[in-house]
């Protein structure tokens, strides 16, 4: 019977595979978005819209529902209340949007080169029965020139650095043709040099129309490389430019106890909880 | 030399358990391999054990006769894998939890159910540790039939699985459909268990889907070069299982498994010694 059920539903999904894209509409646009676990609610009533080509730093303490929010934009956990329209329409019927996992939430040494990895954003667009074809292969290519890790294609995953890892997945992002790039702690455990690099390759998606949203414990890279952040602790705080959002109230209502505000001359300097945001889910 | 080789063939009973080994060996290692990537150990045994009543049934239905067993043991394994699968997902035990419950469950129901025949050690031996060389020539080609189902099926998703089973979240960002893939390759490790029944029994399956897959996993990084090894080592573990089984006189399922453990065991002792013998060299 469940079986049947699934036959049903793949029918169904294959059939509504690709919704239209309404132009008018704004890429991203969240409703109150609500999630209850047994424990109580990750997420409370989130509301926020972001236009083509912005990109936004969701931050707040571990365990603020910065992934759940990620994965229900992405159309992989549904919502308890609340919904989420990407061009107008119901996420799950897009295959644009990526999910950019943490790196330590992935097997690396599962037995695939970073060629295999970034191909495996071509699956989407392939379909059921079908190889890839020359045309993909070019596009898995292109898509590792623009990360530059042209010369690592033939590696297995296990032997790469962070910032390796980190650029393969946004190259496979790149093949899966994203609109909307999402990145769960893209930052996490990488050096400065790394950090850097990350960030050229977001300037270029940026140029290329993507949008990208990512959520970050590092305050003082979402305040001076993000034209949009939000400060989620279960609940939205404050959504906007950085200025606007950076502020005395908003951060100790974000962190309460675990942020410690130092007067300087211009303002107050935050120090956030430094630590990995891994026990999220 | 060659006469060792071929002095066992002149038997056809060796020859059809031969040509059950390899295939059977082929089919397992393939399915094996996502056993392996996807830590479901576990789940391959408790279904193997699982479809001991269905066997059981068949078994008293028909009066003891063997043809029809195939096709209780399908349905009960059929059954079975999308039972542990609906219940390791709804209840609020944890899922090894709950497959062990069924598993053990299952498995006494359906020794119970053999034990109520008179003189049942035997079968139940065969059914529990295989009987390759009393495979017939119809049970070679239901073998050739649902095993290559299986491994056509794994080639035709094969980009599917290799998704579902790295990043099951991209898998739901590229819309495919998982828990449909999730459920066709339980379905295919049920079918898998049931065609090599014959060779390696109930009990000892769980080798033949993990061990070749394990081995091929330490000597490459590359999946379909691992699925392909690890089906090299599990029909030749087969075919020296069975020559040590004539040979020695020793029961074949067993000896077609400690095969597979041995090579196991060497390449992991090799790589073990190397690793460290490296490391002093530098």
């Amino acid at each position: 019977m469940a079986l049947l059920e699934e036959f049903k539903k793949t029918s169904e999904h294959l059939r509504k595979h690709r919704q239209p894209h309404r132009k008018d509409a704004p890429i991203l646009r969240a409703e109150n978005l609500s999630l209850r676990y047994q424990s109580g609610l990750a997420l409370d009533g989130v509301s926020f819209e972001l236009q083509i080509g912005e990109r936004l730093a969701v931050v707040g303490p571990n365990g603020a529902g910065k992934s759940t929010l990620l994965k229900i934009v992405a159309g992989v956990l549904a919502p308890t209340s609340g919904r989420v329209q990407i061009f107008g329409n119901d996420p799950s019927g897009h295959i644009c949007i990526t999910f950019v996992p943490q790196r330590s939430q992935v097997d690396w040494d599962f037995p695939v080169t970073v060629a295999d990895v970034v191909m495996m954003g071509r699956v989407g667009q392939l379909g059921l029965f079908r190889n890839p074809r020359s045309s993909d292969w070019d596009i898995v290519h292109r898509s590792l020139e623009i990360v530059r890790m042209t010369h690592l294609a033939r590696r297995q995953i296990s032997q790469l650095s962070g910032g390796q890892q980190q650029r393969m997945f946004i190259a496979q992002a790149l093949a899966q043709e994203a609109e909307l790039m999402l990145m769960d702690e893209p930052l996490t455990g990488l050096d400065v040099n790394s950090q850097e690099e990350v960030f050229s390759i977001m300037d270029k998606l940026i140029q290329q129309g993507v949008t990208i949203l990512v959520s970050l414990h590092d305050l003082k890279l979402a305040a001076q490389r993000f034209d949009r952040v939000m400060l989620l602790n279960h609940r939205m705080l404050a959504f906007g430019m950085p200025d606007e959002v950076f502020n005395p109230e908003n951060l100790v209502a974000a962190y309460g106890g675990h942020l410690h505000l130092i007067p300087t001359e211009d303002g107050a300097l935050a120090l956030g909880d430094t630590c990995c945001g891994e026990d999220e889910h | 030399m060659v006469d060792f080789l071929l002095e066992p063939l002149q038997y056809a009973f060796m020859v059809r358990g031969l040509v059950a080994a390899v295939m059977v060996g082929i089919v397992c290692a393939v399915v094996g391999t996502y056993v392996v990537l996807r830590g479901m150990a576990f789940f391959g045994d408790a279904l193997a054990h699982a479809i001991l009543p269905g066997i059981a049934i068949g078994y008293l239905v028909g009066g003891g006769a063997r043809e029809p067993l195939f096709w209780w043991a399908l349905v009960a394994a059929i059954l079975s894998s999308l039972g542990i699968g609906a219940i390791s997902r709804s209840t609020t035990i944890k899922e090894d939890t709950a497959i062990g419950i069924i598993f053990a469950g299952t498995f006494a129901l359906g020794v119970a159910l053999i034990s109520t025949v008179r003189s049942y050690t035997v079968d139940l031996a065969h059914f529990l540790f295989g009987d390759v060389l009393g495979v017939r020539t119809g049970d070679l080609w239901l073998i050739l039939i649902f095993g290559g189902i299986v491994v056509l099926t794994i080639i035709a998703f094969y980009k599917e699985f290799m998704v579902i089973s790295f990043d099951p979240v991209l898998a739901a960002t590229l819309r495919l459909p998982v828990r449909f893939l999730d459920f066709l390759l339980m379905i295919l490790i049920a079918v898998t268990i049931v065609v090599s029944l014959q060779t390696v029994g109930v009990a000892l399956m769980v080798a033949m889907l993990v061990t070749p897959a394990a081995t091929a996993y330490l000597l490459t990084k590359r999946l379909p070069v691992m699925m392909a090894l690890a089906a090299l080592i599990a029909s030749l573990s087969g075919v020296i299982g069975l020559y040590l089984s004539y040979y020695w006189s020793i029961a074949s399922g067993s000896a077609i498994v400690l095969t597979c453990t041995v090579i196991f065991g060497l390449v992991w002792g090799f790589q073990t010694l190397h690793r460290r013998f490296s490391r002093q060299a530098i």
